[in-house]
């Protein structure tokens, strides 16, 4: 049983709820502060109308103003786009050398060459051109296949390595193993040879470099330097895209490995190979 | 089984759930406090306005403007002292000092901010001094809230409302002065050059500064401010309040001129403390969540007092064991070193002198350095290891820097700047240099997976040099 009274402790009114003896002071509160409330439901429900906010079936409520995340994006886009065309206009009015002579230049194709080779070149060749051990080549030491000029990496970005692009870059290494060019003693003479010249000691007058002379130099050239123009790679150097080691020699000799990259020439505009040529031949090894 | 009687729930019954807001329209008073509350009106509206007029020298190229944050430039200035983003610490240094000086004052002299420094009291006591004004004292607006709706009645409003806008606008406009060259924005927003986010702005924080003192006024002190809510958390018994001192009101009850007090308390239950309090409470009945602590009763119980010729200060600024010292027959005396105001006082001690510690030993240049994580390491051809990494100047002076960069720790290694002709790495004033580093050491130099190596940066003209760790990876031996 209670009533509406005055509590004596805090001098205020009860509500005349009442619960096992404990009675409930009432406190109002400001009626502004209901009005606030009702304010914020009423922009609830402005919001409803004017963005987009139910879903329906199939589809969802537009809104009055026609927003949309999407178009919020193709707008970014369009002006980023913008933005851009007096640098992309910019590079393709340039040569390599040029671009890299300028800073700015320079710059704004690293920047752009990294988000390319993120998207497009990372999948295979890592990120940082780090490569993959036994797969892809390393892209940041200073052994290369075909070339590590700027106008040998842009070549090589824009018609890739053994594809179908007239100009790729091409070469078949024989199966001197496989098919029989070479006996089996032969080809351990040679990856001996190989070896020595990795040290840096190569083992002169032995029967590998009879062989290496006969077989490899025509390619591989002497001393084992290398040869770009039919991606030879250096063999005077532990560095090695397939398996390394003489073990590594034995197997490429007896039944090669050959590497491949699409034609990006076909896929990519000219500017963006112009980037990733930068940023390629920035990432250490460029010659 | 229980007999249970229905009860009418507090709405049935007449008790109201929520509070309908009565306007409080203060009287005008004349005494000390108000004095010195009409001095702190003009202080901080002076200060508002016109800080971002100063101006000091940094300078060709650098912003002249003495208190500046520069959004788009992320940079802040104080006066002397340049701040970049990565040292937001002294903004959060200076913020706690605030909060800290905020605790001190209450302890010692209770809610002087809330009562004079706070800007819903300066712009509230403004705004009623322009209703004042137009229509006139406690009295004539109450009568002019009654008054029908009238042509006269709709201009006076219109009147009140459109100086309380001006001023409004005026303290948006000073806000978005900090954050630009307040010459140039200044005429840039009268000439409709100004950006959307400046007009915006100067509606956000015009528009609260016109709602909140114009209208919310009391009920911020007391509904939305924390502070009124956790204040008396810093008081203790010596702290100044506003106090009425019962044992001389009491028993209160109205009184002629000339009358004696002899077996009555001196309160003559006049209502005129209640009439002067801007946010509408009875201080007679303690002191209160509601109470600023501005004072204004205390001029208003004076000024009576003075007419009855009773002494002053039945409504004092004392502390709670002075009133008791009073009822005792004994003067008061406040105390100031307490182990709170001891407390409060230190830790804004050790504040300030880190803070200016670490402002004095600032440095000019800072060096980040991000070793390359792929490839951790190349080897070349030659069978040498190499490392990249982005290698970061920031020159926080205002000056053009040169720099020779070395490398000392691992034996026979050797640096390269990518796109650098070799000579020192230019940085130009207040900017951030990036330059490409590739270190690369002979194979047998590196007998460990990672070494350190100290990048030693050294300014060309000054020979000062920054010592910076890094490391150096190699394979796996």
């Amino acid at each position: 049983m209670a009533s509406i009274e005055k509590d004596h402790v805090s001098g205020q009114m009860t509500t005349g709820h009442e619960w096992d003896g404990i009675k409930e002071l009432n406190t109002p509160l400001p009626r502004w502060w209901v009005y606030v409330f009702w304010a914020t439901v009423i922009w609830a429900i402005a919001y409803w109308v004017a963005y987009p906010s139910w879903p329906t079936i199939s589809d969802y409520s537009r809104g009055m103003f026609g927003w949309s995340s999407r178009g919020t994006l193709e707008n970014d886009l369009a002006d980023q786009k913008k933005s851009r065309s007096a640098w992309v206009s910019k590079l393709d009015g340039a040569t390599l050398d040029e671009i890299v002579a300028d800073k700015a230049l320079f710059n704004y194709a690293m920047v752009g060459g990294k988000v390319a080779f993120n998207e497009n070149c990372a999948a295979c060749h890592g990120a940082g051109g780090v490569g993959a051990k036994g797969a892809y080549p390393n892209l940041t030491d200073d052994v290369w296949l075909w070339g590590g000029t700027l106008g040998d990496i842009q070549q090589t970005i824009a018609h890739g390595v053994r594809n179908d692009d007239p100009m790729s870059r091409n070469s078949q290494m024989p199966k001197f193993g496989a098919d029989g060019i070479l006996t089996a003693d032969q080809i351990g003479a040679v990856a001996d040879y190989v070896m020595s010249l990795n040290a840096k000691a190569p083992a002169a007058g032995t029967p590998g470099e009879a062989v290496f002379a006969e077989n490899c130099v025509v390619c591989h050239g002497e001393g084992g330097v290398g040869n770009k123009d039919v991606g030879a790679p250096p063999l005077n150097t532990p560095i090695r895209t397939f398996t390394s080691g003489r073990d590594g020699v034995v197997a490429q000799a007896t039944n090669p490995k050959h590497g491949s990259m699409p034609s990006w020439g076909q896929r990519l505009d000219a500017t963006t190979i112009k980037m990733l040529t930068v940023y390629v031949h920035s990432l250490g090894g460029g010659q | 089984m229980a007999n249970v009687t229905p009860v009418k729930a507090a709405e049935d019954v007449g008790a109201k759930f929520y509070a309908d807001t009565a306007k409080i329209h203060p009287r005008k008073v004349k005494g000390t406090f108000r004095t010195i509350k009409w001095w702190a009106v003009a202080l901080m509206m002076a200060a508002w306005h016109l800080v971002p007029f100063l101006r000091w020298d940094r300078g060709i190229g650098a912003p002249s403007q003495a208190i500046l944050a520069d959004m788009t430039g992320r940079r802040g200035y104080f006066f002397g002292i340049e701040i970049w983003p990565q040292e937001i610490y002294y903004l959060t240094g200076l913020l706690f000092l605030a909060a800290v000086a905020l605790f001190l004052m209450s302890a010692l002299a209770g809610r002087i901010w809330c009562g004079f420094l706070c800007w819903q009291t300066v712009y509230t006591d403004l705004f009623v001094w322009v209703e004042r004004r137009i229509i006139g004292d406690r009295n004539a607006r109450i009568f002019f809230d009654r008054q029908p709706m009238s042509g006269a009645k709709i201009l006076k409003i219109l009147a009140v409302n459109a100086v309380w806008l001006v001023i409004a606008a005026a303290c948006g406009i000073a806000f978005v002065l900090y954050f630009d060259d307040a010459f140039v924005a200044l005429r840039e927003i009268f000439t409709l050059e100004a950006s959307a986010a400046q007009y915006a702005a100067i509606a956000v924080v015009g528009g609260f500064c016109y709602l909140l003192a114009g209208y919310a006024r009391e009920q911020v002190c007391i509904y939305m401010c924390p502070y009124s809510r956790f204040q008396a958390a810093m008081f203790d018994e010596h702290s100044l309040i506003i106090s009425y001192e019962a044992w001389r009101g009491e028993p209160r009850g109205p009184a002629r001129l000339k009358q004696s007090f002899d077996g009555r308390g001196h309160c003559v239950d006049c209502r005129a403390c209640i009439q002067a309090c801007p946010t509408g409470i009875d201080i007679r009945d303690g002191n209160q969540l509601a109470c600023i602590g501005c004072g204004l009763c205390i001029d208003a119980c004076d000024t009576v007092m003075r007419r009855f010729k009773l002494p002053t200060g039945l409504i004092s600024y004392d502390s709670t064991v002075n009133i008791e010292a009073h009822e005792r027959g004994e003067t008061g005396k406040f105390k100031v070193i307490r182990p709170r105001t001891l407390i409060y006082g230190g830790i804004m001690a050790i504040v300030c002198v880190v803070m200016m510690y670490s402002l004095s030993t600032r440095p000019s240049t800072e060096v980040n350095i991000l070793h390359e994580r792929s490839p951790l390491y190349s080897q070349m051809r030659d069978g040498s290891i190499r490392n990249g990494y982005t290698y970061k100047i920031l020159n926080m002076i205002r000056k053009d820097r040169r720099f020779t960069l070395a490398v000392e720790g691992v034996e026979g290694a050797k640096l390269e700047i990518l796109d650098e002709d070799g000579g020192p790495l230019a940085v130009t004033p207040d900017t951030v240099g990036t330059f490409r580093a590739y270190v690369s050491a002979p194979y047998n130099a590196i007998n460990a997976k990672m070494v350190p190596l100290i990048f030693v940066l050294t300014d060309v003209e000054t020979g000062l040099s920054v010592r910076t760790p890094s490391i150096f990876m190699g394979p796996d031996k």
